[in-house]
C-alpha cells in the first residue's frame, strides 16, 4: 500500500515535471503556442515568472536531480529454443572406429542460429573444421597459392603432406579433376590408387572430389569407397544430374559420407536429400548450397545458407545437415588474384584475405566444413574459430583506448 | 515485434482514395502497393500531407510503415548518410535498408598536410562495380591531444578539404564542444561518445546542437540500454547510436558477435525500444588491442569490419585507408544490401559490339550483371567486333549457372532462334565461357552449331582470339564431324 501511494505521488510529480520541462524547452526555442495565441518567449517569461517562480524553484532543483540520475534498465538475456537440430556427421574413422585416421571429425549438431550465444546453452556441440585442397593434376592456380606450395603442386601426396604437417590442415580435399573425360579421362581405378596412397601418407580424414562429370564421378566414387573401406571418406559431391538410383545403393553398403550439392536452391536441396535418404542414413549426408566469392554473387549463397539453417532449426528435417563450403570459389573474384593498381595492394595479400573473409561470412551463416586453397586462410580461420568458441567475456579495461591513442 | 508487412488494402483504406495521381501512380491502390514494398514514402502523396483532415491517417500510415530500428540522419554540406532504419533480422525476410556507413579516421595530432592527404584519400576512394561507384561515407576526427583548440583546428582542416559528414570522437565533452562549434550549420555529425562517465555533458551537448550521439558501453549491455533510456527519455536526445564495444581475441570476438546480434534481435523481434537504434562498430579498436605489425592489425581490422557488417553494424569506424582492406568491405556491403527479391541482372538478348560482319565471332555469356559488365568491357576494350549473346541465367553467375542448370544447351538454342543469329553470320561457331566447358557437347547437339570453348576468364579473350579465331582453326572446326 505504502509503496503504491508513493509511486502515485511520484508519477504525479513526474507529470508536472514534464510540463515544466516542456515549457522550458519551448522557452529555449523561442516561441510557445498556447490556445492558438502566439506569445513571444520573453513575453511569456515575464508573464510566468512572478506566478510560478516560487513553485518552480524546488521542482527545477528536482529536475536537475532527475536528469543527473541514470534510469536503470536491464538488458534481459534473449531466450530462444528451437525444435530442430542439425544432424551430427562424422568424417574419417580412427582405429577404434574401424579406420586408420589419427582423428575423426564430427560436424553439425547445432540447435541455435549460428553464433547466437545464450548463457548456459552450448553454442554448438562441434566447431567447424578446415580442410586443405589438392588437385590430381596441374591446374591454373592463383600465384599466391603457387608461391606457397611450389613444387609440391606436381605431387598430390607431397601437397597433402605439406598441408597437414606444415599448415595444420584438419582434412584433405583431393579434387580428381583429371578424371574428366574431356580433360585426361584418368580411369577410376587409377584415381583409387591415389586415394589409397593418400590414406597411407596422411592420417587426416579425406574428402574425395570428382571432376563434375555426373557419369564419371559415379564411377570414381564407387572405386574410391572400395579402396577406403572403413575410413569414412567424404564424397564431394552428389547432385541431381547423377544416376542416384544406381550410385546410392552401392554407397549404402559402404560407410562413406556424401555431400549433396544443390546450388542456391532449397527445393533442389530437399529433393536430392529425399532421394538419397532411401539408401544413405541422414548422419552420413552433408549439404553444399554453393557459395561465390565476395563481389561475385556471395549474397545468394549467404542468404540461401541462412534460410536453410533457420528452416532446419524450425523443424525442416530435410535441411538438417551440416554445410560444406568450397572456399576456392572465393578466388573466382578477380580482385582476389589479378594485379591491380598498387593502391589496392599486392595480390599475394588480397587473395588469402579474400578467401578468409568469404569464409568468415559463411561461418556466420553456420557453415561447418570449409575446403580451403590457401594456408594463410587456414591459420587465420582456426584462430577465429578459437575466438568464437569461447565464453563471451571481454576484457574491458582498454576498450576505448583507440579513441584517443596515436595509431 | 517482428515486422509484418501491412497489407496494401489496409494502407489503401488510410489513403485519400481520390486517385488524383499526384504521387506519380495511377491510383491510390498502386501507391499503397509501393508503400508496402518500401518503394515509396507516405510523404510522396501530397494531399495527405497538405489536407489537415488526413492528419490522423497520415500518422497511422507512418506507424504502419516505420522501421523497427530508428533511422538516424547524418549530414555534410553536400549530402546525407542515413544509418539504421532497418526492418528485419535476415535479409531474405525483406531486404536490408541503409548500407552500413564506412568512416575512416584522422586525428588532431596529425599535421595539416597529413590530415589533408588522408581526407583526400577517403574522399577520392572509388571502385567501379557493375556500373556503380563504390565509395566511403564519413570522416571520423579523433582527439589524440585532448586539447579543445587543437581538435577544433583539425576539424576545420577536415571540412575545408572534404564535404563528407563527420564523426567527432572524444570522450571529453569540452573537446567535443569545440569541435561542434567549428562546424557550420550544414553539418550534423555523430558525436562519439557518451559513456557512463560523461553522459550528462555529452547528452546536453547533443541536445543543444541537435546532433546524433553515439552511446558507448563496452562490455556492459545493461549500462548501454540504461544510457539509451536516460538520454532519450530524460535528456531528450532523440538520435542515438549504440556501441556495445568491439573486442577480439578469446572471449572478445564471441562477446562482440553476441552483443550485436542480441541488440538487433531485441530491437526487431521483441520491440525493445532501447536497443532499437543504429549500431556502431569500431574495428579501429584492433589498432590498440591486437599485437603485431601494421599489416597484422589491418588484417584483423578487415575481418572485424566484415564480420560486423554481416552482423548488423549500421556504421563502422576504421583506421586503414589501404585499398586491400577496404575493397572487400565495400563489395560485401554492396552485395549484402542488394534487394534479394530482385536478382542483380541485365536484360538478356543480343548485344552488338563494334561493327561486326558476317564472319565476326559470337560470344555467349549469362545475364548476371557482374558477369555481363566484365565480359562486355573486356571485349570492348580489346576492340573485337563481335556479337555478345546474353542468356537469361536468372541473374546467376556462370560458375553457378552451369551446375544449377540456369545455363543450358536448350536456353542457348532458344536464344539463337529468338535473336535470329542464323541470319547475322555465315559461320556456325559459338564461343562459350571456359566455365561452361562441360556444356560444349550438349550445346552442339541442341543447336547444330560448333562450339569453341573460350578462356576461363574473359580478360584472356584477346589472346584467345589471336590464337584460335584464325582461318585454319575455323575451317578445321567447321569440317569436323
Ligand atoms: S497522390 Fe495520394 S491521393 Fe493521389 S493517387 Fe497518389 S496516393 Fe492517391
Amino acid at each position: 500500500m505504502n509503496s503504491m501511494k508513493k509511486r502515485d505521488v511520484e508519477n504525479r510529480l513526474l507529470a508536472f515535471e514534464d510540463l515544466i520541462m516542456r515549457i522550458s524547452e519551448a522557452l529555449s526555442k523561442g516561441v510557445v503556442e498556447l490556445h492558438d495565441v502566439e506569445i513571444e518567449a520573453d513575453e511569456l517569461e515575464i508573464i510566468l515568472q512572478p506566478v510560478i517562480a516560487k513553485a518552480v524553484a524546488p521542482i527545477a532543483e528536482r529536475i536537475e536531480r532527475r536528469i543527473v540520475e541514470l534510469v536503470k534498465v536491464a538488458f534481459e538475456e534473449v531466450k530462444l529454443e528451437f525444435p530442430g537440430r542439425v544432424v551430427e556427421v562424422k568424417m574419417g574413422a580412427t582405429k577404434a572406429e574401424g579406420g586408420t585416421r589419427d582423428k575423426s571429425i564430427v560436424l553439425g549438431g547445432e540447435n541455435l542460429p549460428p553464433y547466437f550465444y545464450i548463457t548456459g546453452l552450448e553454442l554448438a556441440p562441434h566447431p567447424p573444421a578446415f580442410g586443405g585442397d589438392i588437385f590430381d593434376m596441374r591446374i591454373p592456380l592463383p600465384k599466391a597459392v603457387k608461391d606457397v606450395f611450389g613444387d609440391a603442386l606436381d605431387n598430390p601426396i607431397e601437397w597433402a603432406r605439406v598441408w597437414v604437417n606444415k599448415f595444420g590442415a584438419e582434412a584433405i580435399d583431393v579434387h580428381l579433376i583429371s578424371t574428366d573425360p574431356t580433360i585426361r579421362d584418368t580411369p577410376a581405378s587409377e584415381s583409387a590408387k591415389l586415394i589409397e596412397d593418400l590414406l597411407q601418407q596422411v592420417k587426416v580424414p579425406i574428402v574425395v572430389g570428382g571432376s563434375g562429370n555426373p557419369r564419371k564421378d559415379a564411377e570414381v566414387f564407387k572405386k574410391a569407397v572400395d579402396v577406403a573401406e572403413g575410413e569414412r571418406i567424404v564424397l564431394n559431391s552428389l547432385n541431381l544430374d547423377m544416376d542416384l538410383k544406381d550410385l546410392c545403393p552401392y554407397l549404402s553398403k559402404k560407410d562413406a559420407v556424401v555431400i549433396n550439392f544443390a546450388p542456391m536452391d532449397l527445393d533442389k536441396a530437399r529433393e536430392i536429400n529425399r532421394k538419397v535418404y532411401d539408401w544413405i542414413p541422414k548422419d552420413r549426408i552433408m549439404l553444399d548450397l554453393n557459395i561465390a566469392g565476395i563481389g561475385y554473387g556471395i549474397e545468394y549463397g549467404f542468404t540461401v545458407n541462412e534460410r536453410a539453417r533457420l528452416a532446419a532449426l524450425i523443424g525442416d528435417v530435410e535441411l538438417q545437415h551440416p554445410f560444406n563450403v568450397g572456399a576456392a570459389n572465393a578466388w573466382s573474384a578477380r580482385e582476389a588474384w589479378v594485379s591491380m593498381d598498387p593502391y589496392w595492394g599486392p595480390r599475394e595479400v588480397r587473395g588469402p584475405l579474400w578467401e578468409t573473409l568469404t569464409c568468415v561470412i559463411c561461418l556466420l551463416t553456420g557453415a561447418d566444413y570449409f575446403m580451403l586453397l590457401h594456408p594463410v586462410s587456414m591459420g587465420v580461420l582456426k584462430e577465429i574459430r578459437d575466438y568464437l568458441f569461447t565464453e563471451p567475456n571481454p576484457s574491458i579495461d582498454r576498450a576505448l583506448e583507440w579513441v584517443s591513442a596515436k595509431l | 515485434m517482428p515486422w509484418r508487412a501491412p497489407s496494401p488494402v489496409d494502407l489503401y483504406g488510410l489513403l485519400p482514395k481520390t486517385n488524383c495521381g499526384k504521387c506519380g501512380e495511377a491510383n491510390c491502390m498502386a501507391f499503397a502497393v509501393k508503400l508496402v514494398n518500401l518503394e515509396a514514402s507516405v510523404e510522396q502523396c501530397p494531399p495527405i500531407l497538405e489536407d489537415p483532415k488526413y492528419r490522423q491517417s497520415y500518422q497511422r500510415l507512418k506507424e504502419l510503415v516505420s522501421p523497427l530500428v530508428k533511422e538516424v540522419v547524418l549530414r555534410g554540406p553536400r549530402g546525407v548518410v542515413k544509418i539504421g532504419g532497418e526492418y528485419v533480422l535476415h535479409r531474405h525476410e525483406l531486404k536490408y535498408i541503409n548500407p552500413t556507413a564506412i568512416a575512416i579516421d584522422v586525428d588532431d595530432s596529425m599535421n595539416r598536410d597529413e590530415i589533408i592527404n588522408k581526407v583526400k584519400a577517403i574522399e577520392s576512394f572509388s571502385y567501379e562495380y557493375i556500373g556503380r561507384k563504390l565509395s566511403l561515407d564519413l570522416v571520423a576526427v579523433r582527439s589524440v591531444t585532448g586539447d579543445a583548440e587543437a581538435f577544433a583546428k583539425a576539424v576545420k582542416v577536415v571540412i575545408e578539404n572534404s564535404s563528407l559528414p563527420l564523426i567527432l570522437c572524444s570522450l571529453n565533452p569540452k573537446v567535443v564542444e569545440a569541435g561542434l562549434r567549428a562546424l557550420s550549420l550544414d553539418y550534423r555529425p555523430l558525436v562519439y561518445a557518451a559513456t557512463k562517465d560523461n553522459w550528462r555533458e555529452m547528452g546536453e551537448l547533443a541536445r543543444k546542437f541537435e546532433v546524433a550521439l553515439a552511446v558507448s558501453s563496452p562490455g556492459d549491455l545493461d549500462m548501454l540500454v540504461s544510457l539509451a533510456k536516460t538520454l532519450s527519455n530524460s535528456v531528450g536526445v532523440s538520435d542515438l547510436a549504440l556501441d556495445p564495444g568491439c573486442f577480439i581475441g578469446r572471449g572478445g570476438l564471441a562477446y562482440t558477435i553476441k552483443a550485436f546480434t542480441h541488440l538487433r534481435y531485441k530491437a526487431i523481434e521483441q520491440g525493445f525500444k532501447y536497443a532499437a537504434y543504429p549500431l556502431v562498430a569500431t574495428p579501429i579498436s584492433v589498432w590498440t588491442s591486437v599485437k603485431g605489425d601494421a599489416k597484422a592489425k589491418a588484417w584483423w581490422e578487415s575481418i572485424m569490419a566484415i564480420a560486423l557488417v554481416t552482423r548488423y553494424a549500421d556504421i563502422v569506424i576504421l583506421h586503414s585507408i589501404e585499398g586491400w582492406v577496404l575493397l572487400p568491405l565495400v563489395l560485401w556491403r554492396f552485395n549484402l544490401y542488394t534487394d534479394p527479391r530482385i536478382p542483380v541482372a541485365v536484360e538478356p538478348g543480343l548485344r552488338v559490339i563494334g561493327q561486326p560482319n558476317e564472319m565476326s565471332p559470337i560470344f555467349i555469356t549469362g545475364n548476371y550483371a557482374l558477369t555481363y559488365s566484365i565480359v562486355s568491357s573486356d571485349i570492348e576494350r580489346a576492340r573485337i567486333d563481335s556479337f555478345l549473346l546474353v542468356i537469361d541465367t536468372e541473374g546467376i553467375a556462370i560458375e553457378a549457372a552451369v551446375p544449377g542448370r540456369k545455363l543450358t544447351a536448350e536456353k542457348v538454342a532458344e536464344a539463337i532462334k529468338a535473336y535470329g543469329i542464323d541470319g547475322r553470320v555465315r559461320h556456325r561457331i559459338l564461343i562459350i565461357p571456359g566455365r561452361a566447358a562441360r556444356l560444349s557437347g550438349e550445346i552442339e547437339d541442341a543447336t547444330g552449331w560448333r562450339v569453341m570453348v573460350g578462356p576461363m576468364d574473359s580478360r584472356d579473350i584477346p589472346g584467345f582470339m589471336q590464337k584460335h579465331w584464325v582461318p585454319e582453326k575455323l575451317e578445321e572446326l567447321m569440317s569436323r564431324g
